[in-house]
């Protein structure tokens, strides 16, 4: 039954996801702590919650760190 | 979802700016040359981000060659003004460049989410419970294993949630349905969109392990 693993992914919810508003509120604050290997899981875990459930979040944390990443390089 | 408001945790007298983001506000604080040469180089920036999230993006959505560039020059511009218009807000919490890409980047999810119902093909309201399966990977061939699980799936979509919640769940899960394209169509944003589907996702999961799929499941699983 292979999409067991999947569907109960999309059933989890974390009573600490903080929602799109609040995450999308201090991207720019995670995602530099990300990118100078600060611990923004354990500072921010409802925002962490939320970029691991929120697939159009998550996207977005992806592209600003890619970004962020290559304008340092 | 959790109530206290993330925001709080951020420190209310931000650390000083490092000198690169002290030099891009004093820039666009300026007037004349330096200004202008300010704008011109932060557009730049703004538009290579863009171009690539639209290139990253784009086809996923079968959206290609022209049009896609005019998503991103389009983002980039709007990005800028908006950065602009909001420039005293900057606290200095992070590099200004990085709240600054942040703004091309959601402006990007934004285009594409309006530009997502030019497609002839959609169809939001469309219901074919026969994509079930699929859209969560259970193989035909496996039929008999996940039959009576998915049938509880269905009936506790069409019981225990709300006509809203049901709605969203049929476009975004069925339709395949991007949630940014659901919240432009239904005059929402991304932050309700999710919230619904976060409330009917916890109900789905508690009805169906009051009527034991959640245990069954769990303890085939290990």
């Amino acid at each position: 039954m292979n999409g067991w693993p999947e569907l109960d992914r999309f059933l989890r919810t974390d009573p600490r996801d903080v929602g799109c508003a609040e995450a999308m509120e201090v991207l720019h604050v995670y995602v530099d702590l990300v990118a100078s290997g600060a611990p923004a899981e354990q500072r921010y875990p409802g925002v962490a919650a939320h970029l691991h459930a929120c697939g159009p979040c998550g996207e977005d944390f992806e592209a600003l760190l890619v970004a962020v990443r290559d304008a340092t390089d | 979802m959790a109530v206290n408001r993330v925001v709080n945790q951020i420190p209310a007298a931000a650390a000083p700016l490092d000198p690169e983001s002290a030099e891009w506000l004093r820039a666009l604080a300026d007037t004349g040359p330096r200004r202008e040469a300010a704008l011109a180089r932060l557009h730049g920036m703004l538009l290579r981000i863009a171009q690539r999230e639209c290139r990253r993006r784009g086809p996923r959505l079968r959206i290609t060659g022209p049009e896609l560039e005019d998503l991103a020059y389009q983002a980039a511009a709007d990005a800028l003004m908006a950065i602009i218009a909001k420039l005293r807000q900057f606290r200095g919490e992070s590099r200004f460049t990085t709240w600054a890409y942040k703004v091309v980047i959601l402006e990007v999810s934004t285009k594409i989410g309006r530009h997502f119902w030019r497609r002839p093909d959609v169809q939001l309201d469309a219901e074919d419970w026969n994509r079930l399966p699929g859209r969560f990977g259970f193989e035909p061939a496996q039929e008999s294993e996940w039959r009576d699980l998915l049938a509880a799936l269905h009936r506790a979509v069409d019981t225990e949630l709300t006509p809203r919640q049901r709605e969203v769940f049929v476009a975004i899960v069925l339709n395949g349905v991007p949630l940014d394209a659901l919240a432009v169509r239904l005059g929402s944003n991304r932050n309700a969109i999710y919230k619904m589907m976060f409330d009917a996702r916890r109900k789905l999961r508690t009805a169906l392990a009051a009527n034991g799929y959640m245990d069954h499941h769990t303890s085939r699983r290990s």
